[in-house]
């Protein structure tokens, strides 16, 4: 079975990382992983997406058109990505991020406030964690429980005192998902 | 060892430290700069030497200089970088001593851009200096194969006294996998009989690339040769995926093999026979190989980040005996592989002719992709 994921929004919205964060959980589980990043030159503030593609196989591909799930952080992004999900796959969105609603009636759409949440756990950079937590919400191949033990093992020892932080963000978002999701299929 | 998951660049830099790499010059440029960062770092506290050099030209001397002693050396770069360093390249193989290059691709020509490209595969697969010379290139479809690939870039460099490069492109550079890395060896100097090291208590020994005297170059020229038979008869990889009873077969190397393997698996699923060649030595190419393919299947379809340059040696391997079709993205664009898998539908159906011309007949298709 091949899982495949775009991740996207503004350079500094943590994208590239809630990308990895995805790849180490699924490298521990004994998966097959690529996550490939795409960027302007600019660092902050242009956009950015990452691929992440899960298999029980050897994995050709590293770049996907149609993924079975988007993850989208700002408004150009879920422009660019909602018209490419495969039909039957997921849409999340970071609800505080878009000015309208999603226009796909044949995918799950989960509409998420991830800024506001991040905000209430204390800090708005937790956004991309909370975004995590709404993806697995619709991911079989990966738990809440994998994500948390990836987090412990590989989150760089500079930022180690924001783990709870992080863990409790995808536990919000994962969360707020199973409570609001819409599927209009 | 335990899978660690790491970026490309990194995890050559690393694989390199590991498999005794005594020193690093480089000069930074865009995909690859993560590879002189990480030696920045790594090599200083391992002892060895880094040296971030004034230029390209610089950097390449430096790894002249230090080939000539003996040591394991290498250096990294991309398209434009590695132009600049043409000039010492071909006197590092006039010179016969070892060393290894990494080419992490971009697209061009010019500056081009910084996305990733397979299009200085002629540059590099053909000597890209001037004179009569053959580098050995690796072309590894990713991160794994890269640093279980760097290990042997070594020993082959020092086997047959050879530049040997390995060839990725900006994607397999940056793109993170799960990867086992060797285990860390210590640095083991070879007593090489050419090697220049001092001469206090035994004779004098001269690297030079300097033969005026034409028939002692041509004597050269010879050597060099018969060395690149060897490796020509020795040591040539390449993996093959549903060859066995495929009616057709698509060949493609580094990153556009691997990415035409999902669109093979997907016309596989349709019940299309189709295989698909990677090879991993693209110099010496695997003709042989591909020649004893062509006997057995109806066509090949060639896929390549570039304008058809394997192109060229497969055609000079099936020599006019089977159709081959040709699909390639340009300029730093990388196909998905449903662009790839629409090719091997059209090839499934397509009354082919081995008298066409592939590229031709390609760029007919582009005017409706490229506009």
């Amino acid at each position: 079975m091949q899982t495949e994921l775009i991740l996207a929004g503004f350079g500094g919205q943590g994208i590239m990382f809630a990308g990895q964060v995805l790849s180490y959980a699924a490298m521990d589980i004994g998966k097959q992983v690529t996550w490939i990043p795409s960027y302007g030159p600019e660092m902050r503030g242009g956009t950015a997406n990452c691929t992440v593609v899960i298999s029980d196989e050897e994995i050709g591909s590293p770049v996907v058109k149609n993924p079975d799930i988007a993850l989208v952080m700002n408004l150009p992004s879920l422009d660019k990505y909602e018209p490419l999900v495969k039909p039957g796959g997921m849409l999340v969105i970071n609800e505080s991020m878009v000015d309208r609603s999603a226009r796909r009636t044949d995918i799950k759409v989960i509409s998420i406030p991830c800024s506001e949440i991040a905000e209430q756990i204390g800090n708005i950079r937790l956004a991309n964690m909370v975004a995590v937590g709404a993806l697995l919400s619709g991911l079989d191949v990966l738990t809440v429980a994998d994500v948390e033990a990836a987090l412990m093992a590989h989150m760089p020892g500079r930022h180690r005192h924001l783990l709870s932080k992080n863990i409790e963000a995808v536990h919000r978002g994962y969360e707020y998902a199973k409570a609001h999701a819409v599927v209009t299929r | 060892m335990a899978r660690e998951l790491w970026e490309g660049n990194q995890a050559i830099a690393e694989a390199a430290s590991r498999v005794g790499l005594e020193a690093y010059f480089g000069y930074p440029i865009t995909p690859q700069n993560e590879i002189l960062e990480w030696m920045s770092r790594r090599l200083p506290e391992l002892g060895r030497a880094f040296v971030q050099a004034e230029s390209e030209l610089g950097a390449i001397n430096m790894v002249y200089g230090a080939a000539c002693t003996g040591a394991r050396v290498m250096t990294s770069s991309s398209s434009p970088g590695i132009s600049l360093m043409m000039e010492g390249l071909s006197y590092i193989a006039g010179t016969e001593v070892p060393m290894v290059l990494v080419n992490v691709m971009r697209g061009g020509p010019g500056l081009g851009n910084i996305a990733p490209s397979q299009a200085d595969y002629n540059q590099i697969c053909k000597g890209g200096g001037h004179g009569d010379y053959h580098p050995i290139v690796l072309a590894p479809a990713s991160v794994q194969e890269a640093v279980d690939l760097m290990p042997v870039a070594f020993d082959l460099a020092e086997k047959y006294l050879n530049i040997c490069c390995i060839l990725i492109d900006g994607s397999i550079g940056q793109m993170m996998e799960p990867v086992e890395l060797p285990e860390m060896r210590p640095v083991q100097r070879k007593d090489f009989p050419w090697a220049v090291t001092g001469a206090k208590g035994r004779p004098r020994r001269i690297l030079s690339s300097i033969y005026l005297d034409p028939p002692e170059e041509e004597k050269t020229n010879l050597r060099l040769l018969r060395r690149w038979q060897e490796v020509q008869e020795k040591e040539l990889r390449y993996k093959e995926y549903f060859t066995d009873d495929a009616d057709f077969i698509v060949i493609g190397f580094g990153t556009a093999g691997r990415v035409a393997l999902s669109a093979v698996r997907a016309a596989r699923a349709q019940g299309i026979k189709v295989g698909l060649f990677r090879p991993i030595t693209v110099a010496p190419f695997p003709y042989k190989r591909v020649a004893e393919l062509a006997q057995r299947v109806g066509a090949f379809l060639v896929v390549e980040m570039n304008a058809g340059q394997m192109l060229e040696d497969v055609r000079l391997a099936v020599n006019g005996s089977i159709p081959i079709e040709f699909y390639g993205r340009l300029g730093g664009v990388v196909p998905f592989p449903d662009e790839i898998l629409s090719e091997i539908q059209r090839v499934a159906k397509a009354k082919l002719s081995a008298d066409a011309d592939p590229i031709a007949n390609w760029m007919k298709r582009m005017e409706m992709v490229a506009r």
